[in-house]
């Protein structure tokens, strides 16, 4: 009886190491391990989930064009649930484990923030998919992103304000993440374009009527324009309150809303809200001179083509992200960490999703404000401002 | 085997020292090192949790919050006022004691699922409170935290972790196996089996529940600033709803009254999502299915359902 339980045991073990053996003999072509860790499932999964099917859509067709250099791209992918300590975890195991030579990922500032000290020790190149100025503010010599900043959605609505001749802004945010870093930015640069911030209202997530804030706004003396900052439901209901209130000022609302069902939600309230955004979301609507047009029609068509899903401008930064890096590599004609991250800091003239990227020693971002359009909603749909 | 040794002081100690010299030699690279970390980590509040749950019989789900106050304590002070990163745990230490002891006899008049729902909100309250005192705090984003320096020498090296991880553990299993064997623990038990009888033999019962509940948040709050240090970020997550549960969930997988059992949990609930990462998207339904497997086969968590069932064995 002993004996049978016990020769079951060594069975089982037995099983397990051949098992294990047989993955590790898998693995041994040549090949350029890649890294990512995103926020797939969890509270920032639209985020994560876009990027994800972007990495792995791109790195096969990648590999089935011959690799990078000849060799095969690696992609390994764990889910951070959007927790930065699970993030810190799975990026150690990319770092140490699977020996990865660079990552695109980190879905959020959050969890980007905790895996950064990670890569500056292990010198690995880190390109980061979240927004939040702190990541490359100030520059660390490993860490690059690929979104624009907050700070610069600011600087284009001022700007656009400007033209307009306004410059008495009222504004709403929401107490969310996105909402909070937003209003920090926007009260930072108000003062470089001479705009006088004359009410400061906030909103709760889960808030379903904004009437008493935007009725304190109505009431800011000289009021010219509302500034919405934040993502989700939020907006949509500052708009429709906004339409309710009769308020007679222009309305502009964050690159945290430009996605179709923002329209949807806000419905006849969203005429004439303007906003931000990049110019992935009105591909088709671009001149065909554009120097843009190219690259984001061909990834609207071939990420709706794969996934039989609306395109977002997420899953466009990991796009960014991986053929920055897939570029590094080729320049660098090999794939060593040091020489990939030499190589993205030389990146110029890139043109992605996001705009055009020129990197430098004192930029890891490298995008300017000509990366953002301004979009006008006209009959349900986007329109750009010229 | 001499009788000492089958002593949970000493010869659990022994072993436990043991085990983790092996895991130290046994593992591959740093990865398997950091798991370690974070298991030693999450297994330093398990040992304090389970005192309260397991041997004063109080339920706690804002036991994350007294954590995050501890990581917070090592990111804000010296960022914000200039306390040495080698002070700042100790003085969280000390102040989340003084909030613990503040906030437990009100809190632990209560029982049940009142019990629960207070400390919940009290957890959340320091949520909120992380998360919206962006000044100081970075808000949901959260912060950097100053490395470590002792002697110049900064401590930023898996190795050194994984020492100072270790050694506290051993430290807050000693305190706590000790506190188990004094008056106190005895009293603590009488309080777990019922509280009428522990008070009709002369238990000050209220004492010693605020006695649990202070130690077990100070084992939190230390665990909390070693974990900040050690990652150099804390965002408000570490405080969060979820992690509460964990940390309960830990102390109940591994053996509610079982300082070990608690430990043992803390591994298996730390480590487990690392091993299952190999099935991807089926991650969830296999922890989960692990999990409900457990407490139905052992209810009584793993270690002491385990124990007996050998004990069973070899008797009958």
């Amino acid at each position: 009886m002993r004996l049978s339980r016990f020769l079951k045991g060594a069975t089982a073990a037995a099983a397990v190491v051949a098992l294990s053996a047989g993955f590790a003999a898998g693995e041994a072509a040549a090949q350029i391990k890649i890294g990512s860790v995103l926020s797939i499932t969890g509270p920032a999964s639209f985020l994560g989930d876009p990027e994800d099917k972007t990495l792995r859509m791109y790195v096969d067709k990648i590999n089935a064009a011959g690799g990078v250099n000849g060799e095969q791209l690696e992609l390994v992918v764990y889910d951070s649930e959007g927790d930065a300590n699970k993030a810190r975890t799975l990026a150690t195991r990319l770092i140490e484990d699977d020996g990865i030579v660079a990552m695109v990922g980190g879905s959020t500032t959050g969890t980007t923030m905790a895996m950064v000290p990670l890569f500056e020790e292990a010198e690995i190149p880190f390109i980061s998919l979240a927004g939040g100025i702190v990541i490359v503010e100030p520059v660390k010599p490993f860490v690059f992103k690929t979104p624009h900043t907050d700070r610069m959605a600011c600087e284009k609505i001022f700007e656009d304000l400007q033209a307009r001749g306004l410059s008495k802004v009222g504004l709403i945010s929401g107490t969310g993440g996105f909402g909070k870093s937003m209003r920090g930015q926007c009260i930072d640069v108000a003062d470089d374009y001479g705009i006088e911030i004359v009410a400061d209202e906030t909103y709760g997530p889960r808030d379903t009527d904004m009437t008493p804030q935007l009725t304190n706004i109505r009431n800011a003396e000289g009021l010219q324009a509302v500034l919405n900052a934040g993502f989700g439901q939020g907006p949509a209901i500052v708009t429709k309150n906004f339409a309710q209130l009769g308020i007679e000022v222009p309305l502009y609302q964050s690159h945290g809303v430009a996605s179709k069902s923002f329209i949807e939600l806000a419905g006849a309230a969203a005429e004439g809200v303007r906003l931000p955004a990049a110019a992935l979301l009105v591909a088709d609507q671009l001149a065909d001179d554009d120097p843009q047009k190219q690259v984001v029609v061909d990834y609207k068509t071939a990420f709706e083509a794969e996934w039989n899903q609306p395109v977002s401008t997420f899953g466009g930064h990991a796009y960014d992200g991986l053929m920055i890096l897939v570029e590094a590599i080729e320049r660098a004609g090999n794939a060593d960490p040091v020489a990939i991250r030499d190589a993205i800091e030389q990146t110029s003239g890139f043109m992605g999703t996001a705009g055009e990227v020129n990197m430098s020693a004192e930029d890891h971002m490298g995008l300017d404000l000509t990366a953002f359009r301004m979009l006008e909603i006209q009959n349900g749909d986007w329109t750009i401002v010229e | 085997m001499p009788a000492w040794l089958m002593q949970p002081r000493t010869g659990g100690l022994l072993l436990l020292a043991a085990i983790m010299v092996l895991v130290y030699l046994a593992a591959p690279n740093n990865f398997y090192l950091d798991v370690a970390i974070q298991i030693g980590l999450n297994a330093i509040v398990v040992v304090g949790l389970n005192l309260l749950i397991g041997y004063a019989g109080q339920i706690s789900l804002g036991h994350a919050g007294f954590f995050g106050l501890g990581a917070y304590a090592s990111a804000v002070l010296p960022a914000h006022f200039g306390v040495p990163p080698l002070a700042a745990p100790v003085v969280g230490m000390l102040s989340v004691g003084l909030l613990a002891f503040l906030v437990a006899r009100p809190i632990l008049r209560l029982k049940g699922h009142y019990l629960a729902m207070a400390t919940l909100g009290l957890g959340i309250l320091v949520f909120m409170l992380l998360t919206n005192e962006s000044q100081l705090t970075g808000g949901p984003d959260g912060m950097a935290v100053e490395r470590l320096r002792i002697f110049g020498e900064r401590i930023s090296g898996k190795d050194w972790w994984y020492l100072i991880t270790a050694a506290m553990l051993l430290l807050s299993v000693w305190l706590t196996l000790n506190l188990i064997d004094s008056p106190t623990g005895r009293a603590l038990r009488a309080l777990h089996d019922s509280q009428i009888a522990a008070q009709v033999a002369g238990v000050d019962v209220a004492r010693f529940k605020v006695i649990a509940f202070v130690y077990s948040a100070m084992l939190a709050s230390l665990a909390g600033s070693m974990s900040a240090l050690y990652s150099g970020f804390v965002t408000p997550d570490k405080a969060g709803f979820i992690h509460s549960i964990e940390l309960v969930i830990m102390v109940v997988l591994g053996g509610m009254g079982s300082t070990f059992g608690g430990i043992l949990g803390a591994a298996v609930l730390t480590s487990l999502p690392q091993f299952l990462t190999v099935f991807a998207e089926y991650e969830h339904m296999i922890l989960g299915a692990i999990l409900m497997a457990v407490m139905i086969f052992l209810r009584r968590g793993i270690l002491p359902s385990t124990l007996d069932l050998l004990a069973r064995r070899r008797t009958g």
